[in-house]
């Protein structure tokens, strides 16, 4: 008999769920109810997870692993999704979206998640990717009486499908050539010389590529960032990033182990052109969930350089890096819960103009925010920035290091431009006062968090000890 | 000494900024005025007692503190020798002159200057004070962001081009040496300057590591052809952050090719004097040439900061004694008097909105204190006897001398240009016909402005005729980056024969 207290969070998560879903469906108007119950759901998930926080086990037949990296990742998209939850409630019910199934369905999205994070095995990932990404359609054309968010899920669907039948065709391949589906098995038998379990490893790279949303199979995000609801856009800009990119970290370390050459090149590419495309392509962005949408491009780009080392220290940068990302996002996303005109919220970054005279804080607010995104030291996005060309030239991939950084210049021109419409420009429009404190708490501790992260920037490392050997 | 000073120092301006923007809520102006007041003060006195209690005849840094910072990695590490704590003077002692300066002339947001100004001090003061790279870096780019804020927000018509040119510019520059800052991380085992002071960096890096510290260094010093960016800044800030800009961010260009460049690269240094000398001596030409086409009073003044910047990176890369102490005595008075340059323009400013040389003539007439102080620091600029402006110039130009004398020769052309352009836009300012109605009408100087600019006067002159006390804080230190140098150069020697 196994011993399933391993798998406790995932069974409490799921149960949870389905907990919610009834009451959901028995209680009338019970959005509130469901959305709280929720949060309570997901901390008590994250409470089962730190009681066995850094445990190493693995589960039926090896395909299940519980380690340190799966606990951080997972308590990680816990937290963001507890934000999202805290500070969007306003945001939906204005939106008229107040259905009990969208905290449902980002649940049951993370279960999808947590399964690719502690997936050992091909076929378990590839469930768990799929729970997440029929989650993750739903979500994207959840304002469904809206043609924009409708062709957003559309989009998001036949894409998507595309990129996970092209990993599922990797994975089938990987099988043929090395004879297993268990990563550890997968890792021993997979060689240089195995030419065609490279090739499997190439449809991998290309699928998961596609969930981070690295060039060149960005074509999605903007497009969806901009047509879902906000919140929902915080959801897909934060949580699936994450996992995405922790799941490329698993997959680097463990099966593809000792093929680092052969990836290395792949994702050296993917990095270059992710931060080359997301800080050009963002300049003349109108919009700003689309401005965030390439911002975020160019950030897994630099998310990727970290994993483009192939090492340890490497590694622990990108989860750094991601962290910090998650933070800022946090903060900017929420920010845009406040944009609101005569009872509407706006999107357009021109709308912001002169917003420093009218509501100075909101202003301040913005401005750590994109001073930290834009990776300006002593801001918290300097520190992500820094442990990753730390790393990258450790590694001595100076080409990398220095196109890496001479993009920041070029993203530092977007960033300075939202800022200057807030502080330079003279307002026309007037925002409305809202009154929310969630969001405001939300914005709050992200920029706290940002601006004195100068004073321990090791924190996070330090948390992260002994992950990977 | 247990307690930290220096941290006190520099952190104690972003305290004041921290009350500022905890008080501002009920906008109160006069008690933002009051706690910058009292934070720059204070730490004027706290930089004087460091003055009193540093002893001038020890090599190496004192008032060192040190604490782990990033596990493992790099502490933060702060101390100061004798040439930081000229600069760190000349910080302490210019902000709250800005501070007092834009009472009267900020009119809209007072608070938020106020705070932008006093993180500014805060950044600077640390670049000053950092013994660590990593550390220097930090400090060396936050200051972007006030600076960035100061220019956008308070400037004038183009001042959203001149901030992007001055953010963008200067980012690229810097991104360049937190790579090569990186790499010294991983083949050095460290970022302590100290302790890579002691180690040597192996010849065969100091070249490109060199070129990247220089592509961060030039930009902000300006140097000639990346200097562009200074005359927009300038023009478009307020008279304050016009101050700040030329009398202490651009001594944080300066400072690092002094304390980063020379001392971390000798044999680099060497090897790329020629190129410094070239771009120092088209700069002080060029430059020269330019500000004498000027008709705004500010970007002439600008024009001569880059002339003046000129000369203190030839003095740095003589690589003796006089050269070396007169650039840094250039720095020092290039900060007072620039400052007190802008300052009057400010005072014009103040009263006509115009910064135009042809909307003057003739102010003797009717603001005679003014002119006459205002004259004292044009000859202050061009270098006369008895001013700082002299004793720098004459300093450097004697280390050049003792180099090669044609780059002495050219520089001191320089001197000439200088005088021609400075001399010019004082007689069209001060002296000549009043063309202009509105002359006529204004007051002359205030109290406030008098006592600031008389200030700076009495201290240009007093360390003109007698500059012994800043020599004598930074000769030994001086010494030290020379000996370093020499011992260097015969490795060198050896190494090739």
């Amino acid at each position: 008999m196994e011993n399933l207290n391993l798998i406790l969070p995932e069974i409490s998560l799921f149960l949870g769920i389905c907990l919610a879903l009834m009451v959901g469906v028995f209680f009338k108007n019970s959005f509130s109810i469901v959305m709280k119950l929720s949060i309570i759901i997901l901390l008590g998930v994250i409470y089962l997870i730190l009681t066995d926080w850094g445990g190493q086990e693995k589960l039926f037949l090896e395909s299940f692993k519980n380690d340190k990296f799966s606990d951080y990742f997972k308590v990680l998209i816990l937290i963001s999704s507890i934000f999202i939850f805290f500070s969007s409630d306003q945001f939906i019910k204005d939106k008229k979206l107040s259905k009990f199934e969208y905290p449902i369905i980002i649940m049951f999205s993370i279960l999808g998640m947590f399964f690719m994070l502690s997936a050992n095995d091909l076929i378990l990932f590839y469930l768990g990717l799929e729970l997440q990404s029929l989650a993750l359609y739903v979500l994207a054309a959840f304002d469904r009486d809206n043609v924009i968010s409708s062709e957003a899920g559309i989009k998001y669907f036949v894409l998507s499908a595309l990129s996970s039948g092209l990993l599922l065709y990797g994975c089938s391949l990987l099988y043929g050539f090395t004879g297993s589906t268990n990563f550890d098995e997968i890792s021993i038998s997979l060689v240089a010389q195995n030419t065609g379990a490279i090739f499997a490893m190439v449809f991998i790279l290309v699928g998961l590529a596609f969930k981070v949303s690295a060039v060149p199979f960005h074509m999605w995000t903007p497009d969806v960032y901009e047509g879902a609801p906000t919140s929902i856009t915080n959801f897909f800009a934060i949580v699936p990033k994450a996992v995405g990119l922790g799941v490329i970290i698993r997959f680097m370390d463990l099966p593809f182990k000792n093929i680092l050459e052969e990836w290395q090149t792949i994702i050296i590419f993917i990095s270059i052109a992710s931060m080359i495309l997301g800080s050009v392509a963002a300049i003349g962005q109108k919009n700003i969930k689309r401005l965030l949408a390439y911002s975020s491009i160019s950030h897994m780009g630099y998310a990727l350089a970290g994993v483009a080392t192939g090492t340890a220290s490497g590694y622990s940068s990108t989860i750094v890096y991601i962290t910090i990302y998650i933070i800022m996002n946090m903060g900017a996303f929420a920010c845009l819960y406040l944009m609101k005109v005569e009872e509407r919220y706006t999107e357009e970054i021109a709308d912001l103009s002169g917003l420093s005279k009218e509501k100075p804080i909101l202003a301040l607010s913005f401005l750590i925010l994109f001073f930290s995104l834009a990776g300006i030291p002593p801001l918290g996005g300097f520190f992500a920035k820094f442990f990753v060309f730390m790393s990258v030239i450790e590694s001595e991939l100076y080409a990398l290091a220095i196109i890496g950084l001479l993009t920041t210049v070029i993203s530092a021109f977007y960033y300075l431009k939202v800022i200057k419409i807030i502080y330079f420009d003279d307002n026309k429009i007037k925002f409305d006062d809202v009154r929310n404190v969630r969001v405001k708490a939300t914005i709050l501790i992200s920029c706290l968090i940002l601006s004195l992260f100068f004073i321990s920037p090791s924190i996070i490392n330090s948390l992260l000890d002994g992950l990977f050997i | 000494m247990n307690f930290p000073i220096l941290s006190t120092i520099i952190f104690l301006p972003f305290l004041g900024a921290a009350f500022i923007f905890l008080s501002n809520q009920k906008n109160e102006n006069k008690s933002a005025i009051y706690i910058s007041l009292f934070t720059s003060f204070a730490n004027l006195f706290l930089t004087f007692f460091l003055w009193y209690s540093f002893d001038k005849s020890l090599t190496g840094f004192q008032f060192i503190e040190e604490k782990n910072w990033i596990s493992g990695l790099i502490k933060f590490k702060l101390g100061i020798d004798g040439i930081s704590i000229l600069f760190i003077i000349l910080t302490a002692f210019i902000t709250p002159i800005c501070i007092i300066s834009c009472i009267n002339s900020v009119k809209k947001r007072l608070d938020e200057f106020l705070i932008a100004i006093l993180i500014l001090e805060t950044f600077i003061l640390g670049v000053f004070c950092s013994l660590d790279l990593i550390i220097f870096y930090l400090f060396f780019e936050a200051g972007l962001i006030p600076m960035f804020l100061i220019i956008g927000i308070w400037g004038g018509p183009r001042k959203i081009y001149s901030a992007y040119k001055f953010f963008l510019f200067t980012l690229l520059g810097s991104v360049l040496m937190l790579a090569a800052i990186i790499f010294i991380y991983w083949s050095m085992g460290t970022t302590d300057y100290t302790e890579i002071y002691k180690l040597k960096i192996p010849q065969n890096y100091q070249y490109l590591l060199w070129l990247a510290f220089f592509s961060s260094f030039a930009v902000k010093t300006p140097m000639w052809p990346v200097h562009t960016w200074l005359p927009d800044a300038h023009v478009e800030a307020p008279t304050a952050g016009s101050v700040i800009l030329a009398a202490i961010l651009l001594k944080m260009a300066g400072y690092g090719f002094l304390r980063f460049s020379l001392g971390m690269f000798p044999i680099a240094s060497e090897y790329f004097t020629p190129l410094i000398f070239t771009l120092s001596i088209i700069a002080i030409i060029y430059t020269s040439l330019v500000a004498l086409m000027q008709e705004d009073m500010k970007k002439l003044i600008a024009y001569s900061s880059v002339a003046h910047m000129g000369f203190v990176t030839l003095g740095i890369f003589t690589f003796n004694k006089q050269g070396i102490e007169g650039s840094i005595f250039q720095m020092i008075s290039h900060g007072i008097i620039s400052a007190a340059l802008f300052l009057c323009v400010g005072v014009l400013y103040d009263r006509t909105s115009s910064r135009m040389i042809k909307t003057f003539g003739g102010i003797v007439n009717y603001l005679p204190n003014f002119s006459l102080i205002f004259i004292i620091f044009v000859l202050g600029a061009l270098g006369l006897p008895g001013t700082t402006g002299f004793i720098g110039e004459f300093l450097v130009l004697l280390g050049a001398f003792k180099i090669n004398y044609l780059v002495a020769i050219l520089a001191s052309t320089g001197v000439v240009l200088c005088a021609a352009y400075m001399l010019w836009m004082a007689k069209r300012v001060v002296f000549g016909k009043t063309n202009n109605s509105i002359i006529s009408k204004l007051k002359d100087i205030n109290y406030l402005e008098g006592s600031v600019l008389i200030l700076l006067c009495l201290v240009s002159l007093v360390f003109g005729f007698y500059p012994e006390p800043l020599l004598n804080t930074m000769d030994v230190s001086v010494n030290g980056i020379i000996e370093n140098h020499q011992n260097e150069s015969v490795v060198n020697l050896i190494y090739k024969n």
